[in-house]
């Protein structure tokens, strides 16, 4: 674009990274939106774009833009706390490329190729057919390369600059991040064994690694947005790494309740897992408290203007204050004790749930990062909200929201009817799925679903137009 | 003037979260030790000295399986072989595979394998859920091979009948895998994955070892609600 105000190789590297992730995105929904499309009319590309290959295009599409707009993000507030310029971005923007590659040629072969005969070829160069990990091993082998990369910047940066709370946090944290990968990346005939393992990836990202990293950029924002003091913000966040860690590292036990896993798994899942809101409920009351607590010092020196720099960003961030304690939190407690989850394991609620917490835990903080990168990159001082921007956000969270109610309504239908009624069998199955109360589910989902898109159209519409709107202060 | 409390330094903070993430990591590496060795796949070998293991080895597929109540444990488990009243399995009643119950456990390990393979290379795990995992487009396969549909011979007889022929269990299991846009049974269908015969024949033998894994009950009741469901 023709005004660009970054001088900071770093940020320009960054919103590369944020644009493909805002790409991506809109390819997540496309493929939700078909597999949405599929429950209300299973004839719907039957045969040509099955259910599953739109559910591994909708789910691998969101991992992806999320670790493109971490990245992203990463190399965006870089500068700003280690006070120079990012080590090693050549072979960044070089491993940024190869990343971008790898992807669309996965995308392709997802498509097009869709499944392979039962050999290890097909586990090399088709699929892996892992749920959220299905790429196969060789693009494996480069994303690997290409996230050690990216840690091999991260620490020469944070060494040789300041080495700030955050970026101390955010050096162990994704190290921590890029080797569970590994975990993810063998072959066993021992389904107890793979699964076990295939967990260590999942859940150590997602309730783990990732949501620490939350914590460090929700810290940065605080910082950059409100102009919160740097100490109470640093302290805060090694309070919520003690506390994230200590409930959901053991937290995964509650995914060990029922795969061959012993039954001290349900003691062990249930109490740290129980535990796994309430850093949550803290990174909610921070966020809320630290605003409060600087616009209240400015009121008092007679300013009775907005602390906050960028308002669109900032309603983002809450969002993910707040989404993360409902959507992990709430919808995540539901189910996560045994006596509960032996009825709800493998049904819509946990469909509901995934929904609401990669929405609000992730989807709406990188969408923050978005803006502040837009606004960077603009040479905005003050960035206001527009319409466009109030509608993306109320239709995107709307739209969330109401899938979610109605997964989770879907989801009870399964509980009683296909579980605790009929005992979990192919018969029952259908006959859950075929109740009344099922269906309406899905046509509301797909509705909801829609308007998400929607949503997200005004959101791209007004991330792109920030450049030319007079209204934001430069 | 008291001295800065410990509570509001950040060194403390960093300290503790150190140490909180340390213990949990080094509990969940031990524990994962502990796990590792009680879910290693099972041998011939135990099967035959009648030790039960938690995932039996392939060779469990030359025997009859049910997953049964245990009065010890208050959950259901998988039986093998036969039960002795108790709730244990006595590993001798057989079933015959495919036409054998003499698999060697070479021969079962590479059904097994290609088995378990094709459930990765089909994505399986992207429409149905296995042991609870995966998709919720289409039915749980854990206990899928004691399933009712087959086990009352309900799907032998639709496709037996349009092939013309008699067919055992896992014979139409194969059948269907390979054809399942010929055997609808609701109006979501599975697609046609291009699996072959052999192909087949493992992923049963993948679905039948999976059954007998110990579950801690999950899921609850399979199979055993019959009656009045939705007032039919």
């Amino acid at each position: 674009m023709a005004n660009n105000h970054l001088t900071s190789e770093s940020k320009q590297l960054a919103t590369w990274y944020l644009t493909f992730a805002a790409i991506l995105f809109g390819a997540q929904l496309l493929f939700g939106l078909i597999a949405a499309i599929q429950y209300v009319m299973p004839g719907f590309l039957y045969g040509i774009l099955d259910f599953s290959i739109a559910r591994i295009l909708h789910i691998n599409a969101l991992v992806v833009w999320m670790v493109f707009a971490m990245f992203g993000s990463v190399y965006w507030l870089l500068p700003d706390e280690t006070g120079i310029e990012t080590i090693g971005i050549k072979v960044g923007k070089l491993a940024y490329w190869v990343f971008v590659a790898a992807i669309v040629v996965v995308v392709l072969v997802f498509l097009l190729i869709q499944v392979g005969p039962a050999s290890d070829t097909t586990i090399w160069f088709i699929t892996e057919g892992r749920e959220y990990i299905e790429a196969p091993r060789w693009a494996d082998i480069g994303i690997v390369v290409v996230a050690l990369t990216f840690v091999a910047n991260l620490f020469l940066t944070g060494m040789k600059g300041k080495q700030t709370g955050i970026v101390t946090v955010l050096m162990a944290d994704m190290i921590a991040f890029a080797g569970l990968y590994l975990a993810g990346m063998f072959f066993t005939d021992n389904i107890s064994v793979d699964q076990y393992w295939w967990w260590w990836v999942i859940h150590l990202w997602v309730e783990a690694t990732w949501e620490v990293f939350v914590g460090a950029i929700a810290a940065y924002g605080l910082i950059t947005m409100i102009g919160a003091h740097r100490k109470v913000v640093e302290m805060w966040l090694w309070i919520e790494v003690a506390m994230l860690f200590g409930s959901g590292i053991l937290g995964m036990g509650h995914h060990y309740f029922w795969i061959g896993t012993p039954e001290y798994w349900w003691e062990i899942g249930a109490l740290f897992s129980a535990l796994e809101p309430l850093p949550l409920v803290a990174m909610f009351v921070h966020v809320l408290y630290d605003w409060g607590k600087t616009q209240g010092a400015q009121n008092a020196n007679g300013d009775e203007t907005s602390v906050i720099t960028n308002k669109p960003a900032f309603i983002w961030f809450v969002l993910n204050a707040f989404g993360n304690f409902l959507g992990a939190g709430v919808w995540g407690f539901f189910h996560t004790l045994p006596q509960i989850n032996l009825y709800t394991h493998g049904t819509q609620f946990t469909s509901a749930h995934g929904h609401l917490a990669f929405f609000g835990a992730y989807a709406t903080i990188l969408v923050g990062m978005m803006y502040l990168a837009v606004q960077g990159k603009n040479g905005i001082k003050v960035m206001k909200n527009t319409k466009t921007s109030i509608w993306a956000v109320s239709m995107i969270t709307g739209g969330v929201m109401g899938m979610t109610v109605a997964l989770t309504i879907a989801g009870y239908v399964q509980v009683i009817v296909s579980r605790a009624q009929m005992g979990a069998t192919w018969a029952a199955y259908f006959d859950g799925q075929s109740g009344v109360w099922f269906t309406q589910a899905m046509d509301w989902r797909l509705i909801m679903g829609v308007i998400t898109f929607l949503g997200f159209l005004l959101l791209a519409k007004d991330l792109l137009t920030t450049g030319k709107n007079p209204v934001h202060e430069r | 003037m008291a001295n800065k409390s410990v509570w509001s330094d950040n060194r403390f903070w960093q300290r503790s979260a150190t140490w909180v993430t340390g213990f949990a990591a080094i509990l969940l590496i031990w524990l994962t030790f502990d796990t590792s060795a009680q879910i290693s796949m099972g041998t011939d070998k135990d099967i035959q000295n009648k030790v039960t293991k938690r995932v039996p080895g392939p060779t469990v597929i030359n025997y009859k399986i049910t997953y049964e109540r245990s009065p010890k444990r208050g959950l259901e488990v998988p039986i093998i072989g036969g039960n002795d009243g108790k709730g244990n399995s006595l590993f001798q009643e057989k079933e015959k595979f495919f036409g054998r119950d003499d698999w060697s456990e070479k021969e079962a390990r590479a059904m097994l394998h290609l088995g378990k393979l094709g459930s990765q290379a089909k994505n399986c795990m992207d429409c149905h859920t296995l042991l609870g995992n995966g998709a919720y487009y289409a039915p749980d396969l854990t206990k899928s091979w004691l399933d009712p549909m087959w086990e009352d011979g309900t799907m032998q007889a639709i496709i037996g009948g349009t092939l013309g022929k008699e067919l055992s269990k896992e014979e139409a299991m194969a059948e269907f895998l390979q054809h399942p846009e010929l055997y609808p049974t609701h109006a979501r269908q599975m697609p046609n994955l291009g699996i072959t015969k052999k192909e087949a024949i493992g992923i049963v033998a993948f679905l039948k070892q999976m059954s007998s894994i110990d579950t801690n009950g999950f899921p609850r009741n399979f199979g055993k609600m019959k009656g009045a469901i939705n007032g039919k």
